[in-house]
């Protein structure tokens, strides 16, 4: 081609054509970088399940255990504890346990917990992530209080099912993590239980 | 002004030759043309500038012994304090200096709304501003993080599960961020490179625009007058002074009476009752056990003040990404024409007094207790009024802009004195 006549839609394709060629490759490049944040294999291996021996727990009794780094509580419901989660629907945000995400589908029940009498939670509030109080006991927080977690940092309430009141700040549930009740009372947190 | 200058022999001429630094000394520095009416309130630029060296040359020293480890950040900051010779005292002044960089920001940028220094054509300049704000932010929270003690933990806990509240991919990203499902030494040990590194590189260089957009249209001043308008036969403008040598001497007697304030902080009440450093910090994290009580550092208590009044978790988000996101818009919300606050309506008078008032309010309530009463009114409805009041100004002050309702006073047009 001359010297003197530049071919300016060649120029502009090709610069065109190292554009968007230069910019699919910064793209790929990137995937590393920001993979680069997720959790490492050593961290994930970290959550491997946790085994809890609930045999020797008294009604009442709260056993804590990490899973994933994360607190986990283990609690042997009394009777009054699992009568006090009736009767109080209508001040509860989500009292059927709708929100899926928050319970495996085999605790999605009044008790959100695979028996009543054992309930496992991870007692991370909702709403910025602080630990509630254990507050079982009826009346221990206000005269109407049947029992439940009482967030301090920002006041948001639960019951003894860890189901979230309405108008407090927490949005849904307590988290309730995948377990397993395995042999001899023995709860596997971290595995599911395999369909009845 | 290369172009006047004549050629100089000597080691500057050989320099000179080869490198711009008389040129960029003169049009920076020597022949800045500032006005001459500077007031108190325009000492926070420097000093901020002063506080951001004091934050680089303090925080490379405490790198030298600080251990980015869950097992020996908490221990790694108690050898710094104890064990170190003079490690007290830079990190003392590298704790306090955090405190003392929010503190003469707010006060340059509330300088930026009495003088309306935002308004055109510094737009831009109050843009890279607010940008370098945010940065100062995340770069103070990541900070927090790094003593491991109960309050770094918690309070990272509590910042980092605001992104699980963006719908669908919130918790994913909350994940992404910590690098672990909770917050562990391997969040500790990206925060740690985020606050040494990347930050501070993004900080300074974001400060050389704020400062290069600056010197393009020329600084504004106490009667928000343009000074350029009125130039002597030479092109100077008649009511600008040099910035050297009669700005860097004002400044450095403003940087003395700073230090004074300064050196009492950091020598004497280097915790403040607990406002700059927390008491729960001197114990180390415990990822088991919620302190009683969470409240972020002072200086972010205003914006959690309005996370916490909204009762609903993706609104408090959003409520309190706006009430950021507004400053960003201020010189396209305030289209009024008159920069300064003297000039300007009644109206902005009182509504710029009652938008610094909800500030304070709100830094105040976000240190408390949500139950807390006051008047017979919880910490979180004073937290919804003030808050209403914050969000009012922008509204208040586009209405009353925008639709002619200001009645200005004539500015003058040379400073007055």
């Amino acid at each position: 081609m001359s010297e003197d006549k530049a071919n300016n839609s060649r120029r502009r394709f090709l610069t065109g054509a190292v554009g968007v060629v230069g910019g699919i490759g910064a793209a790929y490049v990137a995937v590393p970088f920001l993979a680069y944040w997720n959790p490492s294999a050593r961290t994930r291996a970290a959550g491997a399940p946790v085994e809890v021996d609930t045999s020797t727990m008294q009604p009442g009794q709260k056993v804590n255990v990490t899973w994933r780094g994360q607190p986990v509580w283990v609690i042997r419901r009394s009777e009054s504890a699992i009568d006090s989660l009736a009767g109080h629907d209508d001040v509860l945000s989500d009292p059927d346990s709708a929100v899926a995400s928050q319970q495996p589908a085999y605790a999605q029940n009044m008790y959100r917990s695979v028996e009543p009498e054992f309930f496992v939670v991870v007692p991370i509030c909702t709403h910025l992530g602080c630990i509630p109080s254990f507050m079982p006991q009826p009346g221990s927080l206000d005269t109407n209080w049947p029992g439940g977690f009482f967030c301090p940092c920002h006041g948001s309430k639960f019951d003894n099912a860890g189901r979230v009141y309405a108008g407090v700040p927490a949005p849904t549930n307590l988290e309730v993590p995948p377990y397993r009740l395995a042999d001899d009372g023995v709860i596997v947190v971290g595995e599911d239980q395999e369909a009845a | 002004m290369s172009d006047t200058s004549k050629v100089q022999g000597g080691v500057l001429g050989w320099v000179d030759a080869r490198f711009p630094l008389s040129r960029m000394w003169n049009e920076h520095v020597g022949e800045y043309y500032a006005p001459k009416n500077f007031n108190i309130w325009y000492y926070f630029g420097a000093l901020s500038l002063f506080v951001l060296v004091n934050q680089l040359l303090t925080g490379i020293w405490l790198t030298m012994n600080y251990n980015p480890s869950a097992e020996g950040a908490f221990s790694s900051v108690e050898y710094i304090m104890r064990d170190v010779e003079w490690g007290w005292l830079i990190r003392y002044m590298h704790s306090t200096g955090a405190s003392a960089f929010f503190v003469v920001v707010y006060l340059h940028m509330f300088r930026a709304l009495l003088y309306g220094s935002y308004q055109k054509p510094r737009e831009l300049i109050w843009v890279f501003g607010m940008i370098i704000y945010v940065a100062l932010m995340a770069e103070a929270f990541m900070g927090y993080l790094l003593p491991w003690g109960q309050m770094s933990y918690w309070g990272a806990q509590v910042i980092i599960s605001l992104f699980g509240a963006i719908p669908g991919v919130g918790e994913e990203l909350a994940l992404w961020i910590r690098g672990d499902y909770n917050i562990s030494g391997v969040t500790l040990n990206r925060f740690f490179a985020l606050h040494v590194v990347a930050l501070p590189l993004a900080l300074v260089g974001l400060v050389v625009f704020h400062i290069l957009a600056l010197h393009e249209v020329g600084s504004n001043n106490p009667d928000g007058v343009d000074i350029k308008k009125n130039k002597d036969a030479s092109g100077k403008p008649k009511d600008g002074i040099p910035f050297h040598p009669y700005y860097t001497v004002k400044d450095t007697f403003g940087l003395g009476v700073f230090l004074i304030f300064f050196s009492a902080v950091v020598f004497f009440a280097p915790e403040m009752g607990g406002l700059f450093l927390e008491p729960p910090n001197f114990q180390p994290a415990d990822p088991m056990q919620t302190p009683a009580h969470i409240a972020p550092v002072w200086y972010f208590t205003a914006f959690y003040s309005i996370l916490r009044a909204i009762p609903d978790k993706l609104g408090g988000v959003i409520a309190m990404g706006s009430a950021i996101f507004l400053l960003f818009l201020l010189p396209w919300i305030d289209r009024g024409r008159v920069r300064s606050v003297r000039y300007r309506g009644l109206g902005h008078k009182l509504a710029l007094g009652l938008f610094a008032v909800a500030f304070v309010c709100l830094s105040y309530l976000g240190l408390q207790a949500p139950s807390d009463l006051y008047f017979g009114l919880t910490v979180t409805t004073w937290a919804q009024i003030w808050s209403a009041v914050y969000f009012g100004f922008f509204i208040f002050l586009f209405a009353y802009t925008a639709f002619g309702f200001e009645r200005t006073k004539p500015v003058p047009d040379r400073v007055t004195d």
